[in-house]
């Protein structure tokens, strides 16, 4: 397989779009939002259980690509147990490396470097972010469903 | 190797792809196979050429010019209007308006007959298989006017139930459009049955022909349907240039779309009379180039004749169809009966945008998402396809090419 889509699809997101983390309804949310790609046709949904200002639980659903479910499978497993500034930062910092707008240092990306591969794919960019604008916006309390458009 | 010999007798695909300069190029290391047509089309050398030519040797406005470029720029535009005129054998060139592409067209006819002959409650009727741009305009209208959209349904093979029409139909009913080819599932409607009941029923039609016109010769009055649009860059032409055909009578009778130069006879503060057809709805300098362009990829196509593009094509299909068939987990959307070269896919717990970039790292281009049809997406309860689409120009190594991407593609995401 050519390098560059190996290092889209990394083994690890496969697995992840296989068997996502945190893929379930949580009963009473505290936060909810939806997003969709209307590109693509993608949609997700977000539950979050937030208690003083920290992410308790959280978890999604939806219909999406191989990048869109892993990236949402990743950041769900990320985000858990972080205050909202600190989802708010890791999300800006995200946003960057999948742009390649700077150099962002891999190393401090975690488990979200996986993704990285998606700034040579500008068409798979939000591919990437839906989960994530539709995270902040739940957190937000937006209530417009998410669009990437 | 017996398809292959059926397939020379139809003519030689090696000399048409010798037209089409952009085809031969590597994408991704590996040779192009586009199979993206029915989003848009390559263009032959002839049609790049003309467009080239128009601007190193002709460039100028037309009409209005008393000088030599102005009257050849002119001339060649309005030979175009009587090319376009005998492709689809219109009455006359007053027929045929030069648009930005089959939107525009569409949109034309729903902004400017809406104006005129639609009113509050009546209705107006489109399909389930329609692109969004035989949808939106008429919601627009429908908005505007408080007017009632109504949607003849598909079954499952992707064929309009047309037993459903006459339900349907009421004293309300002020226009049907219908697309003649449907761009996600290559059904081909029976536009003719249509045009008969709605005839009956003294309903004007219009056609979309942009997935049609490319593919099977339309004589609009054979058809008799009253209006009927395509996009340029479908039919091997260029972007940004498309066709309206309005019976005279009716065209006569709308009132402008847009106002602007050109489209005027007499301008004064007071009063301003209209210029006749077809110029009243050209207002501006139009696309002149892509006009003339599009003279050229008409041409081009007669010259290789669009019974041989079909034979062509539908023997693509039905290898393509019968090799992607013995894929497992993978299901063809859109079994109509009558189909054009469009091959609209699933594969099992593989989502049509992952195949789509892994299939353009084998150097095949398909089309993934909701090709602009999202009501037929909802029918199928799915979110997106991946879509092939032959051209005359794709050969049986593409369609291998096209099976062995597809095939390493479901393993590599299996």
């Amino acid at each position: 397989m050519d390098s560059e889509l190996r290092e889209l699809y990394q083994q690890v997101i496969l697995d992840h779009n296989k068997s996502p983390k945190n893929y379930r309804i949580i009963e009473h949310p505290s936060h909810y939002c939806d997003g969709h790609n209307p590109l693509c046709g993608d949609t997700i949904n977000i539950y979050l259980s937030i208690e003083e200002g920290i992410v308790k639980d959280i978890s999604f659903q939806g219909s999406g690509c191989a990048i869109s479910k892993a990236s949402a499978s990743i950041m769900s497993s990320i985000v858990k147990g972080k205050t909202i500034e600190e989802v708010k930062s890791i999300f800006e910092k995200f946003k960057d490396m999948v742009t390649g707008k700077l150099d962002v240092d891999l190393e401090s990306m975690g488990k979200l470097a996986v993704l990285a591969g998606v700034k040579e794919f500008p068409s798979r960019v939000k591919c990437a972010s839906l989960a994530w604008h539709t995270l902040i916006n739940a957190i937000d309390k937006k209530q417009d469903a998410v669009s990437t458009e | 190797m017996e398809s292959n010999i059926i397939n020379e007798k139809i003519f030689d695909v090696e000399k048409i792809r010798n037209d089409f300069p952009i085809l031969h190029q590597l994408v991704h290391k590996k040779p192009l196979c586009y199979l993206d047509n029915a989003a848009s089309t390559q263009k032959p050398k002839i049609v790049i050429d003309s467009i080239n030519d128009f601007y190193s040797t002709t460039n100028s406005n037309i009409h209005r010019g008393v000088h030599f470029l102005s009257e050849k720029a002119t001339q060649k535009y309005e030979n175009t209007r009587t090319t376009v005129k005998n492709f689809i054998n219109a009455k006359s060139e007053k027929e045929i308006i030069f648009t930005s592409g089959t939107t525009a067209s569409i949109n034309l006819v729903a902004q400017s007959f809406g104006k005129k002959y639609v009113n509050e409650d009546d209705e107006i009727i489109v399909t389930y298989m329609e692109h969004h741009s035989n949808i939106v305009p008429w919601q627009i209208l429908c908005e505007e006017k408080n007017v009632n959209l109504r949607v003849l349904p598909i079954n499952n093979n992707g064929e309009l139930i047309l037993e459903k029409f006459n339900e349907l139909i009421t004293e309300r009913t002020k226009l049907i459009s219908v697309v003649h080819v449907s761009n996600s599932l290559g059904t081909i409607n029976p536009i003719e049955e249509i045009i008969k009941i709605a005839h009956q029923n003294n309903i004007p039609v219009l056609v979309d022909a942009a997935q049609s016109i490319q593919h099977t010769s339309i004589d609009v009055q054979k058809l008799d349907c009253d209006f009927l649009a395509y996009s340029g860059h479908k039919i091997y032409g260029p972007t940004g240039v498309g066709v309206l055909f309005g019976k005279e009578k009716l065209l006569d009778e709308m009132p402008p779309f847009m106002g602007g130069g050109d489209m005027i006879a007499k301008v004064t503060f007071d009063e301003t009379t209209y210029n006749e057809l077809p110029y009243k709805f050209e207002a501006g300098t139009g696309n002149i180039a892509g006009v003339i362009g599009l003279g050229a990829a008409i041409d081009y196509v007669k010259s290789i004749g669009l019974e041989k593009i079909h034979k062509h094509e539908n023997q693509l299909l039905e290898i393509a169809t019968q090799k992607v068939s013995e894929i497992k987990g993978l299901k063809i959307i859109g079994t109509a009966k009558e189909k054009t070269s469009v091959l609209s896919f699933i594969v099992e717990n593989i989502h049509p945008h992952d195949i789509g970039t892994f299939m353009d790292f084998e150097g095949v281009a398909i089309r993934t998402g909701h090709h602009c049809t999202q009501p037929v997406m909802d029918f199928f309860k799915i979110p997106a396809t991946s879509r092939a689409s032959f051209s005359f120009y794709n050969s049986l190594e593409d369609i291998d090419q096209f099976i062995i991407a597809l095939k390493k593609t479901i393993e590599a995401l299996s």
